[in-house]
């Protein structure tokens, strides 16, 4: 595209998988135990659409990509030292929760306020991309408000492919039942992408991307506004683990057949 | 238990980043922490799946061991070392920066943190001594090609160890020698080379080899290090694959060079003098420089693999008896497992507690050479404005610095006047007296790191590993902490093993310089201890009295045979002294570290809350490690102080310091009360009559001030165990994650 993409990624932390996560009572409501505490990661979701983010902006010229996050500063501040090595992006931070207890709604006018407050984002190049959902609250609504508020109205959630064809439309993956997808095609942006796997590998750290980034994160971390979601209205009546207990076990770069294989083998045993 | 360890809040979580980086200094340093991040992240991936998969199991360099390369490459581990001119990305000092990477590193494999440390070690002497040409070219090689760039990426080899029976790592005799090949009129002069290494670290692929030999020519003086490329003329082969128990992931061989190579390849350039090549450095004064950074890094290394233990080791206790008829969920058998035992956690309080204060006192060793890399350029240019150049003017200037020094550290303490202020003010912002104080505690700081965290933190591995039973000593023990324990020996051997460690620390610790710093710490622990009674802060002060009052003594003292007892020969003083003040430097750098977290953890949210929790516990490790500390300084220096007396036998001489009953009744009436306190000054014995013991109780000259400051610090350690009780507690009921992050 002339000029290249303006991409807007929301995402924010989780903790990490691999914690005990245990749901407690806080002041303001349900928490995890000792969530502070806990070390945090980028939403996976979030992060497939932040990669996929970069890898467009690199592919169009002139293309840009801003990361929205609404989440605690200090907490916000760890996950950049790892994630601002991984690829390019300006930060737009607000300093507030990111438990999956809080409610998509406001988050939502929030994520849609600051995007709003981007100096110089014009509509006719923008991508707005997030997670399909997120790996906390699990709702699949955030994205879809932050659309809605912002006007746009060509929305696509699950995706797994954008590709940019030669007349400039977006032809998308949306995944459906079954392993399929359903395949849409876009005039123009501006669009709303909620993102499922994607295609693409985590980036590995490059501490000088990262030092690059930081020139501007830092700076975004500072003047993040505090976002105070009122809890007026909401009320959680349980909170509960899923039922199934976890068997955790770590494999990386297991290869899908391998994978298939072994839910084969676990199905067929029960 | 008693109402005392009801009070504190327990620990809730195992320390994250936000902690370690407040308590290690870096904070404010996102480099840093984005090195970790990256070294963290190679670590527990690809490094560690090469260890679950057993690539350890073979000596030779393997392509899958290769690819490790490629990772510290592309994640930016390789170019942590190098200036941001040649496309590193750490402006300054990288001390601090080497330390965390090899960290992360050793947390899952020593061999890959060496693999990577290797290449640095290949490098520091141009980086510390090379001229500026050398220093261009080979760091410019060594940098990984950036995107869009292609060409090699160069590797090197550090070969200063020789085959038996030349080279240790701190002989000044050298088997590999150089002489002058060729020296056409006018030009410059061609070398010939001939090394044979042992034991050399990434040997099957390094490009280039910095490596120490001697003058075999009477055209070339002395000693000196030069670079080997593989393209020289000549011999350049690998050699054998050294068949090592430990460190697998790295590349060792025993290369053999023989090699023709420009003169300009001596490291840091020669001077012509009288047709004669004088190398600007000899080999061992680069040796001097490059180990005296790389070794605290190595020191760093085991304290990782200490940590690291810790939470695979309560994930083993907790889950022990799981699955059992006898071990239904929600009982305490299920959900504590080994941890209803005390003794397990008690043994697991003390790996922590080891691993702690030696990640302290790594992480200080290279925060000072950060500090003192920077100040040393001003010292030089000092000394240039000066015109101090020889060996005798720069000693002079030395002794000057060192006075300004002690009339600083004095004044700090004591400053009265208007006068004596403005003096303290002008020393205080000397940069010369800045260099001379952190000189003299890099020069104690780097050994003992080097010598007590590998040293020691092997013994305590091996708690560690038994901690884990049969399991420990097996390749699936979770966190690899069997190969981690022996690792740790080669950690403690290469770069000189411990009795080089030793042999250096015995003239540096001595130093007036350190032993004016020493004492100026004492008073700083006291105060500690009048604010934070509970870190065993005041413990140690009694710990580094009696460690004082032992050296100055030994300084003076003869054996039994008349002989003097602190001497270079006389290793059994010298090294076990030093052996103590080891204990003593950690143990107070871990209480430094905890109070840099109480003081600075309010400030960061993600601390905040949790603050009391954390420090609470760490201040009972800082108390334990303390007396564990004062226990070993109390035992070694009383073998020290009384064990070179010959003891005193039933003869007349030994007889002579003893008391009569008789003598004693009529001495009752000049001194009224003698014959009651008397047995406390000597033995009160009947003249035939022969005690069981082995003869009359020892007294000698000072005895009674040993005795004293031994016995203040034995009271000192009062509520310790209060202490590892809490800890143990605490350890019963922090929540660890569902798995380890990284392949078992
Ligand atoms: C896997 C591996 C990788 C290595 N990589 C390299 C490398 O890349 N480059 C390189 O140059 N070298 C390397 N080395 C060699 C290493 O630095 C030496 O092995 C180490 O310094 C010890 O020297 P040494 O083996 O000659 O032991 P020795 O010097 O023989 O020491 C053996 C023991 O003798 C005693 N001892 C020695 N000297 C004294 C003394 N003065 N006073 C009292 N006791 C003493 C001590 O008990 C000591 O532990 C490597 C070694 C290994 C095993």
């Amino acid at each position: 595209m002339n000029g290249g993409y303006q991409i807007v990624v929301c995402g924010s932390i989780v903790p990490d998988p691999l914690q005990t996560l245990e749901p407690v009572a806080g002041p303001t409501g349900p928490a995890l135990r000792n969530e502070m505490m806990l070390p945090a990661v980028l939403d996976p979701w979030a992060a497939h659409a932040l990669y996929e983010a970069a890898n467009l902006a690199k592919q169009h010229s002139g293309s840009k990509v801003w990361w929205v996050a609404l989440g605690p500063k200090a907490k916000l501040q760890q996950l950049m030292m790892s994630m601002a090595q991984k690829v390019p992006f300006e930060l737009v931070a607000l300093d507030g929760t990111a438990s999956g207890f809080s409610d998509s709604w406001e988050v939502a006018e929030a994520l849609a306020g600051a995007i709003e407050s981007i100096p110089e984002l014009d509509r006719d190049r923008l991508l707005l991309f997030g997670g399909w959902e997120s790996a906390s609250r699990g709702t699949g609504v955030t994205m879809q408000m932050v659309g809605e508020r912002l006007g746009i109205t060509d929305q696509f959630q699950g995706v797994d492919e954008l590709t940019i064809e030669s007349d400039g439309s977006l032809r998308l993956l949306e995944r459906v039942e079954g392993g399929h997808h359903q395949v849409s095609v876009c005039g123009s942006p501006p669009v709303v992408v909620g993102w499922a796997t994607g295609r693409l590998p985590e980036p590995p750290n490059n501490p000088q991307v990262g030092m690059l980034n930081m020139r501007t994160v830092m700076p975004a971390l500072q003047r993040a506004k505090l976002v105070q979601l009122s809890t007026e209205g909401l009320t959680f009546h349980s909170v509960d683990l899923p039922e199934q207990r976890r068997e955790t076990r770590i494999v990386r770069d297991s290869s899908a057949d391998e994978i298939a294989l072994e839910l084969v083998d676990w199905i067929k045993s029960d | 238990m008693s109402s005392e360890n009801q009070q504190r809040e327990t620990l809730y979580t195992l320390p994250g980043d936000d902690l370690r980086q407040i308590m290690w200094r870096y904070s404010d340093r996102f480099d840093l922490q984005m090195a970790v991040q990256s070294a963290r992240s190679v670590a527990r991936g690809p490094v560690a799946r090469l260890v679950a998969d057993g690539a350890r199991n073979t000596h030779e360099w393997t392509e899958e061991k290769a690819k490790l390369l490629e990772a510290f490459d592309e994640s930016g581990i390789t170019s942590v070392y190098m200036d941001p001119e040649f496309g590193g990305f750490i402006e300054g000092p990288k001390n601090m920066a080497l330390a965390l990477v090899a960290f992360e590193l050793a947390w899952v494999d020593g061999g890959a943190a060496t693999s990577s440390l290797a290449g640095c070690l290949a490098l520091a002497p141009i980086h510390e001594r090379g001229t500026a040409d050398q220093r261009e070219l080979y760091m410019a090689r060594c940098v990984p090609a950036q995107p869009g760039e292609d060409r090699e990426v160069w590797r090197g080899a550090f070969s200063l160890t020789e085959p038996l029976p030349y080279v240790g790592v701190d002989a000044g005799t050298l088997g590999g020698q150089v002489k002058v090949a060729e020296w056409p009129d006018g030009e410059e002069p061609i070398l010939q080379v001939e090394k044979r290494g042992r034991f050399i670290t990434n040997m099957d692929f390094a490009n280039f080899v910095t490596a120490a030999v001697a003058s075999d020519d009477e055209r070339i003086k002395g000693s000196c290090m030069v670079i080997l490329e593989e393209s020289d003329p000549g011999t350049f082969d690998r050699g054998a694959p050294t068949l090592k128990l430990v460190h697998q992931l790295s590349s060792t061989r025993d290369p053999v060079f023989s090699l023709r190579i420009p003169a300009g390849r001596i490291i840091g350039g020669y001077t012509l003098r009288d047709g004669v090549i004088v190398p600007n450095y000899t080999h061992s004064e680069i040796i001097e420089a490059v180990f005296r950074r790389t070794r605290v890094t190595v020191g760093v290394m085991t304290s990782a693999k200490l940590l690291s233990a810790v939470e695979p080791i309560i994930r083993y206790q907790r889950q022990r008896f799981r699955g059992g008829t006898a071990s239904t969920p929600g009982s305490p058998r299920y959900d504590l497992g080994l941890q209803q035992k005390e003794d397990v956690l008690h043994r697991l309080v003390d790996v922590w507690a080891t691993g702690e204060a030696a990640a302290s006192l790594g992480f200080e060793a290279a925060r000072v050479f950060d500090l003192l890399d920077q100040l040393e350029q001003k010292k030089s240019e000092f000394f240039a404005r000066e015109g101090i150049r020889t060996g005798r003017e720069k000693l002079r200037a030395q002794h000057k610095m060192e006075e300004n020094v002690l009339e600083y550290l004095k004044l700090s303490n004591w400053a009265e006047s208007e006068v004596e202020q403005e003096r303290l003010e002008q020393l205080k912002n000397d940069s010369l007296v800045e260099y001379t104080l952190l000189d003299s505690q890099a020069n104690v700081l780097c050994p003992a790191c080097k010598l007590w965290n590998t040293g020691h933190g092997a013994n305590v591995m091996r708690e560690a590993v038994s901690l884990m039973g049969g399991y420990g000593i097996t390749e699936d023990c979770p966190g690899f902490l069997g190969q981690k324990w022996m690792d740790a020996q080669l950690e403690a051997t290469s770069e000189g093993p411990a009795a080089v460690q030793r042999r250096q620390l015995s003239i540096t610790m001595t130093n007036r310089v350190f032993l004016a710093l020493f004492r100026k710490w004492i008073r700083e622990l006291r105060l500690i201890a009048g604010e934070r009674p509970g870190t065993g802060a005041c413990n140690l002060a009694s710990a580094m009295e009696l460690w004082l009052w032992t050296l100055n003594h030994l300084q003076q003292a003869k054996d039994a045979d008349g002989v003097k007892l602190y001497r270079g020969q006389r290793q059994g003083v010298t090294f076990s002294l030093a052996d103590a003040l080891c204990w003593l430097l950690a143990s107070r750098q871990q209480i430094l570290d905890l109070i840099e977290l109480e003081e600075k953890g309010a400030e960061n949210p993600a601390v905040a809350d949790s603050l009391d929790s954390y420090t609470g516990f760490f201040s009972d490790l800082c108390h334990i490690q303390a007396a564990s500390a004062s226990g070993e300084v109390g035992r070694i220096c009383s073998e020290l102080v009384y064990g070179y007396n010959r003891h005193p036998a039933w003869d007349s001489a030994g007889r002579g310091s003893c008391f009569d009953p008789n003598e004693l009744e009529v001495l009752e009436s000049v001194i009224p009360g003698i014959s009651g306190t008397a047995d406390s000054y000597s033995d009160v014995v009947e003249e035939d009559f022969v005690p069981k013991k082995a003869g009359p109780c020892v007294r000698f000259d000072g005895s009674e001030d040993y005795a004293r400051l031994r016995m203040k610090m034995e009271g000192c350690l009062t509520g310790c165990r209060l202490a590892k009780d809490r800890a143990a507690m605490a350890l019963s009921k922090v929540m660890i994650p569902e798995a380890l992050d990284y392949p078992e």
